[in-house]
């Protein structure tokens, strides 16, 4: 399993704010376990895939030239679940971005109904240059998540 | 220029939402990490958040010096020397290191960060100067 909460990017505006998709599926082997017999998404991983939606918008913001960390939730609030089958959007918003981090804050909702909503502190880690490799595999992800293409306009969704 | 009480109001509601306590547990007194249960990420949190309700730019390590314990020439045996009081005192004008040097063990530290003192840092800064 690779560490990706969201599918791809669907709308994106640089410093501003993005839209994720996450499609739920069945062959997600922790929902096998998370529960036997009734598959729920954790929170928890729908929280990443709003923290992965509001990162790289606030890292791209930042010209991905430092690694953006998230460092805290200081507000999170579920009001539904997401089952196998749901997709799920992350809508995320900077509320406040700057060159050491920033706030952002992040709405997740299933066919335009609200499922969860948070706020992140992120912080950005002095030294961890775009030059390294580390940094590029992730640039490279980002192509695979669409976000050039979400950058450029409308998608399909 | 906001009065010291309307400088406190609204830095109570910066610490409320940064740190998920309540109005009333902030009073000027209160230690940030013994009182209020701050982590250190909570403190570029408390800054992000001063910056936007104040409008007002707190340059790293200004309001919270950083690595001021690691400092090798400023402990010793675990005691603060008093070089490293002259350094507080400088570089922390806006918190009660007299207080402090009564008893400089490095674990007291932490309880320069009270609510005054982000006060006092804030009524400097806005005055124009660099707190």
């Amino acid at each position: 399993m690779r560490w990706f909460w969201i599918d791809r990017f669907v709308e994106f505006e640089s410093g501003t704010r993005a839209r994720a998709i996450k499609n739920v599926t069945l062959a997600e082997d922790h929902l096998h376990d998370h529960f036997p017999g009734y598959p729920v998404m954790p929170g928890s991983l729908i929280i990443e895939g709003m923290a992965q939606t509001g990162g790289i918008l606030l890292a791209e913001m930042l010209n991905f030239e430092n690694l953006v960390v998230m460092a805290k939730i200081p507000k999170v609030m579920f009001h539904g679940r997401a089952c196998p089958g749901d997709s799920l959007f992350y809508d995320a918003k900077i509320l406040d971005g700057r060159e050491d981090g920033g706030i952002v804050e992040c709405v997740a909702s299933k066919g335009g109904v609200l499922l969860a909503e948070a706020e992140f502190v992120f912080a950005c880690l002095p030294g961890s240059g775009s030059k390294t490799a580390c940094q590029q595999n992730f640039l490279k992800t980002m192509q695979v998540l669409g976000l050039e293409e979400a950058r450029r306009g409308p998608a399909e969704t | 220029m906001p009065t010291a009480d309307e400088i406190l109001t609204k830095v109570r509601e910066t610490l409320v939402d940064a740190l998920g306590v309540d109005d009333d547990e902030i009073t000027p007194e209160a230690t940030l990490v013994g009182d209020l249960g701050a982590e250190s990420i909570d403190f570029l949190d408390i800054v992000f958040r001063l910056e936007k309700n104040f409008s007002i730019k707190i340059p790293r390590g200004e309001l919270f010096p950083e690595s001021l314990a690691a400092d090798q020439s400023l402990v010793k045996d675990g005691v603060v020397t008093p070089q490293g009081i002259a350094e507080l005192r400088v570089k922390m004008p806006h918190a009660d290191v007299e207080k402090f040097s009564k008893n400089p063990k490095v674990e007291n530290i932490q309880e320069l960060f009270t609510v005054q003192m982000i006060v006092n840092f804030l009524q400097n800064k806005l005055a124009g100067g660099a707190a």
